[in-house]
């Protein structure tokens, strides 16, 4: 057991730190308004073209062959310097992943180089009107004509789904099939004839969301990725990822922990003193997601894999964030609601309170953890 | 960065979980110390772990005890090993008492402590030699030279007394800060890995019960909100453990946070240890109400443990002090 970084580790944080000190833009509007998305896809160039957009991909498709450790440092990094969020983080920590272990060589090249460039922005076509946290009662069907799908049906809550360029969505392929069998996973390109997409205005106002209608759509059936009828498991393996480490690495809650601490030092004789334990409280449960991050990677390094683990973890982070927030607004008091001056903690409670709700709701993984992890029966 | 245990570490842990399911059962913990038994976990090498090998120890560090504690502690064994084995032993050994750190690694004399931050010295009877904290000094003592009053308690098991110092007695057998706060923070260190294994038990306990006990012609563990109980506790449970092993890692490194992070493993330890009893009494109902069912020997000790070297605010305070300092 070492919990000391390798000299690589710390050369490795050293130089992202200096580049991200070097480059890091002053904060941006929202990306889900226009100029905002904008602001947001010229800094995504900005990283690719200095190779630190996908630092853990391989060379040969922009990234820089980076180990999970040095993808956290440089998350660490990437957040205490107050980076905007990633445009493209369905793609590039949802799509990617898959992409490397199931694309073909094809689509590996085809996709992954326009991911990490971001010149295509990807959204995540799962969710339906009727299928939420029950995904695999999902209706939209893929129907085979010759080498083409044709999809019809509707998807929902696609998030950035307005500004995307592609959608990786599950369809029903077999239509003989059942829940999770015979769906596939498959790449829209949101231009083609016969999809709408419709705005669904979040909770701050902004498009974040996207309804997305599918009236006989007609893509290549070399869009599919993995084997026809098996996008559940493939799906699924996005899903493990997505609520463990790949969408919110500790770095990101560090910086959030920092702030809070500051920000309750600055005020410490204006507001009750009961906030103190709330502070140091949140602090620790960042400090735990940290270890406890470092403590599933190495095991993962060292050959072990992440299972149904993910779902502690997406526990963890979900409700630590709400709290977190919640303290933050405290501390503010009677302008907790007023998005005023440089203390903005508005934009971050809103956000938080996703968290429990989406990549499986809480519910949904507290279900996962008793019975994969516990061994209780199935209700 | 290489946060994972070694193989040896994991065979020692094993080794040490299958000693004691066959000699710690549960029937035994409640009835308390027996020198047999020390004998045989001090020829397992438990007991001088950290001494050196040279002197009838394995040479171990902080990890490996952390392991032997949170086995200890998920046996509800009912030995002095925080005070000899993880306080005592690496406190002789930073003070060259060499002769006394032989017999203590060997099994042969029994060893308790008492340090400033703590009211009480436990298992003093059983002790052969107290350790006690004298202003910024430590002095070893014969059972003869104190005079001891046992505590009622609620955690018989783990007896604690009020000492008190008759004489002059005693030997001094080394002084200073350093000495006295790194023996301390080794105890809390000692607790928390107690109360991580204590927890880790409750949750299977419950866990095991669950999936037996039938109302309403099903499993209770097939109802979500015995489901969502146990998850939740088992998250404590799972994010307490690096907090308890970097905690090892901070005394082993002599890391300038050291205090900060021991505190932070006796918070999360004790946070895990709380919700892992209290979910399986619910889930047990009456039953777990009683001490003809085992679980009241867990749930007891926690709540000594908790109380000892430091209560969760006590510490949590320790963390804030260096956190906003
Ligand atoms: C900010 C945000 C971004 C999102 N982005 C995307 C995206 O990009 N792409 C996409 O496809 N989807 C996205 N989603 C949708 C998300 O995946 C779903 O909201 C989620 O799966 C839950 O589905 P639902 O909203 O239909 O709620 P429901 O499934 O209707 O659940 C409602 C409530 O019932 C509970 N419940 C349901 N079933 C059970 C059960 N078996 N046991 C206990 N409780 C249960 C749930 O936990 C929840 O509390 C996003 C959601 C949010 C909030």
């Amino acid at each position: 057991m070492d919990l000391n970084f390798t000299p690589e580790e710390e050369a490795f944080r050293v130089k992202a730190r200096a580049w991200l000190e070097g480059n890091a833009p002053a904060p941006m509007e929202s990306m889900d308004t226009p100029d905002g998305f904008e602001q947001h896809r010229d800094w995504e160039e900005h990283l690719y073209e200095h190779g630190w957009a996908a630092v853990s991909w391989p060379r040969e498709f922009g990234g820089r062959d980076a180990t999970l450790i040095e993808w956290l440092i440089f998350e660490e990094e990437y957040y205490r310097v107050g980076a905007p969020r990633r445009l493209n983080q369905n793609g590039l920590f949802l799509l990617g992943p898959v992409l490397l272990e199931y694309g073909t060589k094809e689509q590996k090249e085809r996709y992954l180089p326009k991911i990490v460039s971001a010149e295509e922005i990807w959204c995540q076509g799962w969710s339906e009107p009727n299928a939420g946290s029950d995904l695999a009662s999902l209706t939209s069907k893929a129907t085979r004509d010759g080498d083409e799908w044709v999809l019809t049906g509707q998807k929902t809550w696609c998030s950035r789904g307005v500004y995307a360029d592609w959608m990786f969505g599950l369809f029903r392929s077999d239509p003989s099939s059942e829940r999770h069998k015979g769906l596939s996973y498959i790449l829209v390109p949101l231009e083609s004839p016969g999809v709408t997409v419709r705005p669904i205005a979040q909770i701050d106002g902004e498009p974040g969301f996207a309804e997305v209608f599918l009236d006989n759509v007609r893509v290549p059936v070399a869009n599919t990725l993995g084997p026809e009828g098996e996008g559940w498991q493939i799906a699924m393996s996005t899903a493990g990822f997505e609520r463990g480490v790949a969408l919110r690495s500790p770095g990101r809650f560090m910086a959030s922990a920092d702030r809070l601490v500051s920000s309750y030092m600055a005020r410490e004789h204006l507001v009750s003193p009961s906030l103190r334990n709330d502070v140091i409280n949140s602090w620790m449960e960042v400090e735990a997601y940290r270890l406890y991050t470092f403590w599933s990677v190495s095991r993962k390094l060292a050959g072990g894999t992440i299972g149904a683990e993910a779902s502690l973890n997406k526990v963890w982070w979900s409700e630590m964030d709400v709290r977190l927030h919640d303290t933050a607004l405290r501390l503010l008091g009677e302008d907790a609601t007023l998005p005023l001056g440089d203390e903005h903690w508005l934009d971050g409670f809103l956000f938080s309170l996703a968290g429990p709700i989406y990549a499986g709701t809480n519910e949904i993984q507290r279900n996962i953890i008793a019975e994969r992890v516990l061994g209780l029966p199935r209700s | 960065m290489k946060f994972i245990l070694s193989e040896e570490q994991m065979l020692f842990r094993h080794t040490v979980r299958e000693f004691l399911e066959k000699e710690c059962t549960p029937e035994i913990a409640r009835s308390g110390f027996n020198r047999e038994r020390w004998a045989q976990l001090a020829q397992l090498g438990a007991v001088g772990l950290a001494a050196p090998a040279d002197e009838g120890g394995l040479g171990l560090g902080e990890v490996d005890l952390v392991l032997l504690l949170e086995e200890a502690g998920r046996a509800a064994l009912p030995d002095p090993l925080i005070e000899t084995s993880m306080v005592a032993i690496p406190l002789l050994r930073e003070a060259e008492a060499n002769d006394l750190l032989l017999e203590a690694a060997d099994g042969d004399v029994v060893m308790s402590v008492g340090l400033a931050g703590s009211r009480y010295v436990t298992y003093a009877t059983d002790a052969d030699v107290l350790l006690l904290q004298l202003g910024g000094a430590m002095f070893a003592l014969q059972r003869d030279d104190v005079k001891l009053q046992l505590m009622p308690s609620i955690d018989m098991a783990r007896p604690v007394f009020r000492v008190e110092w008759l004489s002059e007695a005693g030997t001094k057998i080394g002084e200073g800060a350093d000495l006295v706060e790194a023996a301390f923070d080794r105890a809390v260190l000692g607790a928390a890995a107690q109360l991580l294994g204590i927890a880790q038990r409750c949750v299977e306990m419950a866990a095991d019960y669950a999936k037996e006990r039938h109302q309403f012609g099903k499993p209770i563990g097939s109802f979500q909100a015995i489901k969502h109980k146990l998850a939740d506790a088992l998250l404590m449970v799972e994010f307490a453990r690096p907090v308890v092993y970097r905690a090892a890692a901070s005394i082993a490194e002599v890391s300038h946070h050291r205090e900060r992070d021991v505190s932070m493993a006796k918070v999360y330890a004790g946070r895990a240890a709380k919700r892992a009893t209290r979910a399986a009494l619910q889930t047990l109902g009456a039953i777990g109400y009683t001490q003809e069912h085992d679980l009241h020997i867990w749930m007891k000790r926690s709540w000594s443990l908790e109380a000892a070297w430091g209560t969760s605010d006590f510490h949590r305070d320790r963390i804030a002090d260096e956190v906003m300092g």
